[in-house]
């Protein structure tokens, strides 16, 4: 039996108490890990995806939304811009590349993506096996969308209408894709699209692809079985389209030229993402002021809860000094029952904060799309936990100076 | 045989009030001493002093050859944690522990280390045997007692010394507690220095120690 053991046997004893501070302290922990690890790992995950993209070129209507849907893959588009817009961003001076995305159907939740070999690049992304799609109807999936539904290559499937779950419309049955590749994990919201040629995505739509680009199709007679009058009369679009500046003037010149002078609006990913985090950011500082206000509570809890349990324990104090104790012994036992009362408190917000994380992945298709995920760990959880225990230490010390100020024969003549 | 405690001139004052005063007193090593007293008489005002809980207002007084008045705070805690075990007329066993882990607290305290084997032969050897897991707070007020007894030995003091410990008990286990501290400390050769009001147990004590409110000595 040591002092710590005497420490533990003093929590344990009190056990009710002990759990209501442990658990109030883990409450605002876990608050506060949750919005760190919430916070940051969505900031994390905006500029990641994100990388690579200095503009999008997509229908008028809210520049967040394009974002969201073109970049990030979480919302539905503003609409479509005619084909001609790639072509005409393509040729302004600065402009390093511009991929267009053609969006409209999913398969299993997993949105497909019509869009050229060179969005891969963006992301940093290869091919684990197989080879990149080359004529229509062909497919690359990202790395969750061959783990979750198992598909090998050479497997077909059918793309439904609609960007949920691909049970808003109905099935394309009669053009079914064809996986040709899988690509490895890059960790960024490509690993959760099916990749394809833009004009699979107008094929599924019965849409005619344009002459010149027609020509340079393979298996252009299917699609011609395909397409029927209505089709004929649809012209070809694409949802969105990514731009990568190759010099500062393009930065400077064409999201007014594109907002001013034509019918599209361009949007910058870092901007709409800046606003979008600080919108959150003031739920997020409303939510963090309350975590800490429950950790102040905590650390009120246990000094409460302390230097009522030294009172009680004045005699005991000075029965410890006389069979041998130091001074330093007891405040140090004293300052003990404060740190493990902290560290308990912290180690179960940790969990508890992780463990909500997990929850909230596995619950909402959005977040998981988010890449959000209870494995990581931010170095900013160290600097919660170790104010976890600084309030412990601090919630302790008063009690504990209460000692060296103790006088022993007295305490010992007059407690029982 | 040199003294074990040895008293010179002692004497002490509260509020520019004496209340107690011993003078010149000697308790040989391995005897068995009373103090005896009414209320008031400075019995445990001697005990504070003898066990260096209380710095003396005059004269000073010596424990197994160590100046224990003059001792600077952190020398008279080693030299009582060395030499003296403690019983007290109201327990003060640690009511969070089992009677087996005070008494292997007190043992680590006392010794710098824990002997579970020893620990369990000092409960045996009290009569608690079957009481070891027991909180204190499970114990009889005789039960509690030995057990005290047995922490204020577990350490192997010199000196036990024992403030009041017979008064809260009925004649037969007054009896009885001094038979087991005789016992305890006779079998680890211990001095025991016992301070009482209880006359029941007087004649026990060859060796007396008679204060006298408002603390006049005599021996």
């Amino acid at each position: 039996m040591t002092m710590l053991g005497l420490t533990i046997a003093y929590l344990r004893d009190r056990a009710l108490n002990t759990a209501l501070n442990i658990i109030l302290l883990a409450l605002g922990v876990a608050s506060l890990v949750i919005l760190l690890l919430f916070s940051s790992q969505l900031e994390d995950r905006f500029t990641r995806d994100a990388e690579g993209i200095d503009m999008v070129v997509g229908a008028k209507g809210s520049p967040l939304q394009l974002i969201l849907s073109a970049v990030y893959h979480v919302d539905i588009p503003t609409g479509n811009v005619p084909l001609e817009a790639v072509g005409m961003i393509r040729r302004q001076p600065g402009v390093a590349a511009a991929i267009p995305l053609a969006l409209g159907d999913s398969f299993r939740s997993f949105r497909i993506v019509g869009t050229e070999p060179e969005y891969l690049d963006l992301h940093g992304a290869r091919l684990a096996d197989g080879r990149m799609f080359a004529a229509p109807m062909e497919a690359v999936i990202g790395a969750d969308v061959a783990a979750t539904t198992g598909a090998g290559l050479g497997q077909r499937f059918v793309g439904g209408h609609g960007l949920a779950g691909g049970d808003e419309g109905p099935e394309h049955e009669e053009t079914p894709f064809i996986v040709t590749g899988r690509l490895a994990r890059t960790g960024t919201v490509i690993d959760r699209l099916i990749l394809t040629r833009v004009d699979s995505v107008w094929r599924v739509h019965g849409i005619e692809a344009p002459h010149e680009e027609h020509e340079d199709h393979v298996g252009h007679e299917d699609h011609d079985e395909h397409a029927d009058e209505a089709a004929h009369a649809a012209p070809a679009e694409v949802t969105a389209v990514l731009v990568r500046y190759g010099s500062a003037i393009a930065a400077v010149r064409l999201p007014g030229l594109i907002n001013r002078q034509t019918n599209m609006q361009a949007a910058v990913p870092a901007v709409e993402v800046s606003r979008l985090l600080a919108l959150v950011g003031v739920g997020l500082d409303a939510v963090r002021a309350f975590a800490v206000l429950l950790m102040v509570t905590a650390g009120l809890s246990i000094f409460v809860a302390l230097l009522s349990a030294l009172k009680e324990r004045e005699g005991d104090m000075a029965m410890l000094r006389v069979i041998g104790a130091s001074r330093g012994a007891i405040i140090g036992q004293v300052l003990g029952e404060g740190l493990l009362l902290a560290a308990a408190g912290a180690a179960l917000g940790l969990a508890l904060g992780h463990g909500v994380i997990a929850l909230a992945a596995g619950q909402f298709d959005q977040l998981r799309a988010l890449g959000l995920s209870a494995a990581r760990f931010h170095p900013g959880e160290a600097w919660i936990v170790a104010t976890a225990l600084g309030i412990g230490l601090v919630a302790a010390l008063i009690p504990a100076l209460r000692v060296l100020r103790s006088d022993i024969a007295d305490t010992l003549a007059n407690t029982r | 045989m040199a003294p074990l405690v040895e008293t010179r001139g002692l004497a002490h004052s509260r509020d520019g009030r004496e209340v107690m005063r011993i003078g010149d007193w000697q308790l040989a090593a391995g005897a068995h001493a009373l103090v005896l007293g009414p209320s008031g008489s400075g019995k445990s005002t001697f005990i504070n002093i003898v066990t260096g809980l209380l710095t003396p207002s005059a004269g000073s007084v010596a424990v197994a050859g160590a100046p224990m008045s003059t001792l600077a705070p952190a020398a008279r805690d080693a030299l009582r944690r060395r030499t003296i075990g403690l019983v007290f007329q109201t327990l003060r066993l640690i009511p969070a522990l089992s009677i087996t882990q005070n008494l292997l607290l007190a043992q680590r305290l006392a010794t710098g280390a824990g002997d579970a084997g020893a620990v369990r032969a000092m409960i045996d050897r009290v009569g608690l045997g079957h009481r070891a897991d027991a909180r204190p707070r499970q114990l009889s007020q005789g039960e509690g007692q030995r057990a005290a007894i047995a922490r204020a030995l577990i350490g192997r003091p010199q000196l036990v010394v024992a403030d009041e410990p017979t008064s809260a008990l009925d004649d037969a286990n007054a009896a009885r507690m001094i038979d087991l501290m005789f016992e305890v400390a006779g079998a680890t050769g211990a001095t025991l220095l016992v301070a009482t009001h209880d006359g029941r147990i007087a004649d026990r004590f060859a060796n007396r120690l008679m204060l006298a409110a408002p603390g006049l000595a005599a021996a």
